[in-house]
This record gives C-alpha cells, structure tokens and sequence, in this order.
C-alpha cells in the first residue's frame, strides 16, 4: 500500500493506531487511584510526544543515515519556533502560515550552516553545527532581543497587527476555527480519556512525516545515504561526490526541526530562546540513541521515553513518596524514601541517565533492539513447541555510533 | 528500494485517506468543555498549582517559597496557628478549606526558564486539574505563565516577580500582583540616595539581561537623572552567567562613582561579591566614596552574599523584622515550623496564597471571572505591609515600600538587612498609563469555558 513494501506498510499501520489511540494507551488507570500520578495521557504532553517524534524522525535522517552527527539541531526547532509565532503576530492565529514560514525559513539556515559544516566531517562537523547553535542561541537570548524579545520568549499581544485576525475568530492558534487548546474529555467511569484537537493534527502530521521518512529510508537517495555512513572513501573513488547528498539529508531534516518548532509555536504560541540551547540539541541526540539510531520507529520511541520521564518522573515529590509508602512503619518508610528521593523529583535526569548507560552497554541497538531480542525469544521458544524456528531475528539495526 | 506504482485508483484511495484524516481534529472543535469553567472542582477537594524554581538562581527563593505555599495550605485547611489568617482584615476564611472544599497542591519546578515553566504549569492544568497557579521568582517566567494563564483560563496569582511589565505591558486579566515592582523601587530609594550621597554622582550600571532588568534599570536611572545624576554606562549581563569579573573590571575606569546592581539572587551574590573583591567599596573616585546600590535586596541574597552586603542600600517589599501583627503572626508560624524567619519571596506567596482564597470565599465561587471581580479594587489590612490595594485597572497591588540598609553588626545569621525608611505609597504611586507602563491591555478575564 501507498508505494510501500508489506513490513513497512504494517509498520506505518502500527503507528497509526498507536498515535490513534494514545488518549486510552497512556491514560491506564483510573482517576484517583494511586497509580493515576503516572498516566501521561493529557494533551501537553501528548503532543509533547509527537512532535519530538518528528524532530528526532528527523534528526534520524541525518545521523541514522549518513552517520553525520550534528550537535546544533535545536537551533533549526528554535528558528521554526520564533518564525510560527512572528506568523501569528503578524497575520493571525491560524496555524498554517505559522508552519509554512518555520519549515521554510530553518530549511534556509540549514542550507547555509550545512553547506558551511559539511566541508568537515566526524567530530569537526559536530563541533562547527554545535558552534552555529550557539550562536543562534546567543543572537536569540540578547543580541536579536528586539526580534526575538530574549529572555522573556516572543508571545503574542493584543497590540499585534495580526491583519488577517477577525472578531470572530479565537484568540488562541487555531486551525481554520478549530482550536488547538479545545479538548473533548470522555468519562467512562472512574476513567477519563481526554482528546485533543491539537494532538491530532500533531499526530497526523507526525504520520506524514514518519511515512515520508520511510519512502526516503527506501529510496536510491536514502541508498546513497546509507553508502556514506558505510564507506566514504570508496565512494569518492566510485566518482561519486558525497556532498550534495549529505547537505540534502542535512537540510530534510532540518525542515523536520522546523516543523516541530512551529508545530510546539503552534499548541503554545510562545517562543523562549532555551529550546534552542545545546542541551535541548543533546536531548534529540540522546532520544535517537536511546530509541535506536537508523532504525524507522527508534527515534519516536526514544522521544516518547524521554519526555515521559521529564514530565511523569519529575513530578513525583516527597509528599507523593510518603502517600506510596505508608503503609511501611515510620522509620522504614523515611529510609525507603531517602534511598528513593534522588532518583525522582528534581534527580529524574539521574534515573534517565543510568537507564541512557545501561541501553548503551547492553542495548547498542536501542529500544528497537530490545524489542528485536525480546520477540526473538519468543519466536524460538515457539519454534521449539512447533515446527524448527525460522530465525527471523537478523532485520536491519544499526549500531548507534 | 520503493516500488513506486502510482495508479490512478492508488492515487484515490490515498488522497480519500488524507482528506478524511486532514478532517478529524474538526469534529472536536465545537464540543471543547463543557463545564462552566476550567477545571471546575467537583469533588470534596480543590487542587492548587505551585510552580517555582528548583533549579537555576532563583532556586534559593524558590525553595523558601514552597515552603509558605505548604504552611498557607496547612492553614486553610485549619492547622496550625492560622498564621496571618487571624491578623487579615477580611474574615471570610474560616480554616474549613476554601467554600468548604480540602485544599490539595501539586507542585513542578520552573527550572527559570519559559518553556518549562509553560510545560510545567500546563501539566498542573491539564493533568492535576489545578484551578488557580501561582509562583515564579522570576520576571521572565511570571509573564510567560500569566499568558498561559489567560489562554488557559485559570488564575494566576504571582510570586516574586518585579519587573513593571508583569503589571505594565505584558499585563493580563487573569493575573495578580502583590509584590512591587522596580518603578516603585526607584522611586522609594532615590530619596534615601540622594540624601546620603549627594546629587552629583555618576552612576554605573550592571542589568540582568531580561523584561526585570531593563525595567529596573530604567527605572531607577530615571529616578536617579531626575535628582541631577549622571550616567556612566549600562552593561546588559546574561541571567546565567556566574562569573562578573570581566564585567567588574571596567567599571574602575568608567569615572563612576556608584554601582548600581540590577541583579536579584544568585546573580547579585556573585556580582557584588565580584565587586567587592575589586575592592570597589575602598576606592576614592572623584573625591567621593565609591558606592553600591543593589535595588532589590532579600534576605535570602544577603546571606548569600555575607559580609560583603554591609551598608549596601536596596529595598524590599517586606522584612521579617516589622512589628505590625500581621507579620508577627506570620514570622511566629513560620518559625515554629522551620525554625528560621521567612523571607520575603516566601511573604507574598502566603499572601497571594490567602487572598485567592478570600477572593473565592467572597465571590462565592471558583470561576476566574468570579475572583477575578471580588479582588479588582480590594482593600484589605493586616498581611504585614499595612494597607493595601489591588488596583483594578492593572491588578497591581499598592503598598508601602522598604529601604534597608545591610546592617553594620548583625546579631544572627538572619538578622542582615535594618530598615531605614517604610516609604509611604502615595510617593510610590503612578498612573496606570504611565509611560513605563503604557502599551498593554488587561482584555477581559477568561473562565476557559
């Protein structure tokens, strides 16, 4: 179906109802109940995980592809972000134009940094992309204040030309009179899923995106990507030149970083110079990695790891560990919650990292390989009752690098 | 490798997909809450949202200001000794929770940067149900959480947040402001300097690169410039930044003659420290005693900062050290739970804190729109700052403002800041189109429904 082999299509199919679905697979449990503090089925971060889906399908591109890694791929969600909200400043809260501009104008920067990084390669190419993200994050923060409004973030006023805005539209991004904001809940006893217009127009966008993603996986162009990260000596002795290749795959997914910065513009219309510091470039970095770099659906789980934990682990204090425990006696409960007080709360970026280590040493796959590893038992054991396994476990993972 | 077969039924079938997806988010559109407004408590309890720094410059006022949010809720709910409850001028709290409802909290750190502050709070939102937030001890991020707010349709209720755009420009409905702001600073301190050093002096300027620190600066130049000072020169410094020498060290030879820090928390601890071990405060320039004015001075920084604050003039919007009863009673509860004095971030939290709930026991309801009318033009007493108004037109609050003074021989570990002049609030101020002020609109409060 729609151009694409049997294990891709289904792979597609999966995604699909699983971003479908997401308001009753991340909402489990029931309002109220002690468990609830880890149902991650509200729209924030619902379409939090969307659409760092898209930014690390994205990144995936670049690195899981061509083995570029690029250190500076905030700078593009950043300029995507900052351009969405001029847009709505500007024109008015529909998103579309918001979007248009943010993959069009980071798809320029990309053009201009990655024609100037892609002269170097290995650990000079993460430097120089690194340095450029800096950069923009500096001009960001003080220097382009009058464009950007630094510290505080650019947001909309009511003083906004806005020339295409009406009185009877609403005053928050929307979609042609869809509000991005509006949510349907739907009670089903104890437990309440909600839905979320933006979510969805995130999620199908994300769908877009990811089949997008798989046609260039498949394609001659993703072929010679693949030729680059693999050997690119023997490629230039081919008579093949690289470089226009490589500022391909580099620009794509920099449009990718666009899209998800005015998509984050367009669910909450303000824009802070931080999303483009070199710590949200780490993040996209860590959730391909974690996820599985070169593979079709690492990346998007990786992003949905990550974020979970920022949002879910961060969240659970002393006043939420004591309610766990208390049924422990007293002395016992504050020892049980002084061994696990540094791992949640403000220490969840230790728990992440500890999980990052043990992925990297026993995982170099990702969570895809995990997943592989795990099916692959399955298999075997049920080849063993049955007929003699076919040993289907040796599909395509790459490595992280 | 694709097998690229385009045909003209493949072609329908596919566009038939997308126009039917593309569709989708639009049958949601009409039906969004149907609730009378956002996050309307229904049970037996109402949640509140405590969004401050845990993490950052600001973590140390953050901290301090968890603290007053969990001792205002104890006394809500009608533990301990009720704290400023029994000073207040309003009596309609009655320790029974808020209209009868438990009061719960849920609590997310800021991290002091926008976007995660927005994360935060919209979390607190969507997820814990929270009907009102509150908190934020930086400029930056109050004004990014109130604009959530008003899109969100909650109530927001500020924290430490000093810039005069918080209530000026970037103003909004559905937010609220007990603390003062740098224009009232400015104009409490210039008096007390020019009494002290005189009207012929050249200031030097050090800002907090964001909406506080151009505020301030701008307000306290103006301040300054009226009484016939000069200025040598305004230095814009990252709020991150952690090192001030080599913003420090051109200062010696500018030929000003007083620093002006416009740094709050970690930044001004490192900054005046960076100053003083320049040895800025032993210098002669102009035949004049080099000095240091630090517009927004806390306890919390004074500590920070040691022996080094000694003399330094600033001001403040509350001291644990008045003796009205208000903040006696607060200083007492305070203190018996954690065993030290609260400092000011942790003042109007708690205030902030009671007067939502005063406002909601007043309008007799939850509704933003309902608090929102009862506490427009509020009058009210006994909360440690003696009378005080919320003013209607910006939903900014007016009160007398301190100036302290670092004190020469400090008795305790918090006894650093001795107040030299309670500055009365007419001379503080101005009008609501003032033009520090001018070019915002409140627009119209917002339920969420």
């Amino acid at each position: 179906m729609l151009g694409l082999e049997k294990k891709d299509t289904s792979l597609l199919i999966i995604v699909a109802i699983l971003t479908m679905f997401a308001p009753f697979i991340l909402n489990p449990f029931p309002e109220g109940s002690a468990l609830a503090q880890f149902n991650a089925g509200y729209p924030d971060l619902m379409q939090r995980f969307v659409i760092f889906g898209i930014f690390a399908i994205g990144f995936n591109i670049l690195f899981g592809l061509t083995g570029y890694l690029s250190f500076g791929h905030a700078a593009f969600l950043g300029i995507g972000s900052y351009s969405a909200v001029w847009m709505f400043k500007l024109l008015g809260y529909n998103i579309i134009p918001g979007i248009v501009l943010s993959v069009i104008t980071s798809g320029l920067f990309a053009l201009l940094i990655g024609y100037i990084s892609l002269r170097r390669s290995g650990i000079y190419f993460s430097i120089l992309t690194l340095a450029f993200a800096q950069m923009s994050f500096a001009l960001a923060y003080s220097v382009l204040t009058p464009l950007t409004n630094g510290e505080t973030g650019l947001q909309v006023y009511n003083s906004d030309p806005q020339y295409f805005h009406s009185e009877n539209m609403p005053n928050i991004p929307h979609l042609f009179g869809a509000k991005m904001q509006g949510t349907y809940s739907l009670e089903m006893g104890p437990w309440s899923f909600d839905f979320n217009t933006g979510y969805y127009l995130c999620a199908i966008i994300m769908l877009g995106m990811f089949y997008l993603a798989i046609r260039i996986f498949r394609s001659p162009f993703g072929l010679m990507l693949k030729a680059i990260k693999t050997n690119q000596t023997r490629m230039n002795y081919t008579g093949l030149n690289p470089r226009p290749y490589t500022l391909a795959a580099f620009v794509i997914s920099g449009m990718y970083a666009g899209l998800a910065g005015g998509l984050m513009a367009s669910m909450d219309p303000l824009a802070g110079a931080e999303r483009m510091q070199w710590t949200a470039s780490g993040e996209v970095v860590l959730m391909t990695i974690l996820g599985g770099a070169g593979t079709l659906i690492g990346p998007v789980l990786g992003a949905g790891f990550i974020k979970y934990f920022e949002n879910i682990f961060s969240k659970i204090n002393d006043t939420v560990l004591h309610q766990w425990f208390a049924f422990l006696p007293d002395g016992m409960e504050n020892f049980v919650i002084t061994i696990i007080h540094p791992f949640v709360g403000k220490g969840w970026h230790l728990t992440l990292g500890l999980l990052f280590m043990a992925v990297v040493i026993f995982l170099p796959g990702g969570l895809v390989e995990g997943g592989q590893r795990i099916t692959a038992a399955l298999r075997r054991r049920a080849g063993r009752s049955g007929r003699s396994g076919d040993d289907a476990s040796s599909t395509d993972t790459t490595p992280a690098e | 490798m694709s097998n690229s077969n385009f045909t003209r039924r493949g072609l329908l079938k596919t566009s038939a997909m997308a126009g039917g997806a593309l569709a989708m988010p639009t049958i949601f559109s009409g039906a969004a809450w149907g609730a009378g407004y956002m996050n309307e408590p229904t049970g037996s309890t109402v949640t509140l949202g405590f969004n401050v720094p845990q993490s950052g410059p600001y973590a140390d006022e953050g901290a301090d200001e968890l603290r007053a949010y969990e001792l205002a809720v104890e006394h809500l709910n009608g533990g301990g000794d009720g704290g400023m409850m029994n000073t207040f001028s309003s009596k309609a709290l009655k320790g029974n929770g808020i209209l009868g409802k438990k009061v719960e909290f849920v609590t997310g750190d800021t991290q002091t940067k926008s976007d995660a502050a927005r994360a935060s709070a919209k979390s607190m939102i969507e997820k814990d149900g929270a009907v009102m937030i509150t908190g934020g001890s930086s400029s930056g991020v109050a004004i990014a959480v109130q604009g959530l707010c008003q899109e969100a349709g909650v109530i927001f209720m500020a924290g430490l947040t000093h810039s005069n755009d918080t209530t000026g420009k970037d103003k909004k409905a559905n937010g609220f402001r007990h603390f003062f702001n740098g224009y009232m600073s400015a104009a409490a301190l210039a008096p007390v300097l020019e009494a002290r050093y005189g009207t012929d002096r050249t200031a030097y300027h050090l800002t907090a690169d964001y909406t506080w620190g151009w505020t301030q600066q701008e307000s306290i130049q103006a301040a300054t410039e009226a009484m016939g000072w000069q200025t040598a020169n305004n230095v814009l410094t990252p709020l991150a930044t952690t090192d001030f020498s080599a913003y420090v060290a051109p200062v010696l030879n500018s030929g000003a003659d007083v620093l002006v820090l416009n740094h709050y928390g970690g930044n001004m601890v490192n900054s005046l420290t960076s100053a003083v071990q320049f040895g800025l405060r032993e210098k002669q320039v102009n035949g004049k005693d080099f000095e240091i004015v630090v517009p927004l001075y806390s306890r919390l920084m004074a500590r920070g900062a040691g022996e080094n604050v000694k003399g330094i003039f600033g001001s403040t919007n509350w001291h644990w050290s008045l003796t009205d009863e208000g903040s006696k009673a607060f200083v007492k509860s305070f203190g018996e739970k954690y065993g030290f004095p609260p400092s000011q971030a942790a003042h109007t939290v708690y205030c902030q804190t009671m007067l939502y709930a005063d406002a909601a026991e007043r309008a007799g309801t939850f509704n933003p729109c309902g608090i929102a009318q009862a506490l427009e033009g509020f009058k009210f007493d006994g909360l440690g700052n003696g009378e005080t108004e919320y003013r209607a037109e910006d939903h900014q609050c007016f009160k007398d403002v301190l100036v302290v003074k670092g004190k020469d021989n400090p008795t305790s570990e918090f006894d650093l800041l001795e107040i030299v002049e309670i500055t009365p609030r007419a001379q503080v101020e101005y009008a609501v189109d003032h033009a520090m002020f001018a070019g915002g609109d409140l627009g119209s409060c917002n339920p969420g429904a």
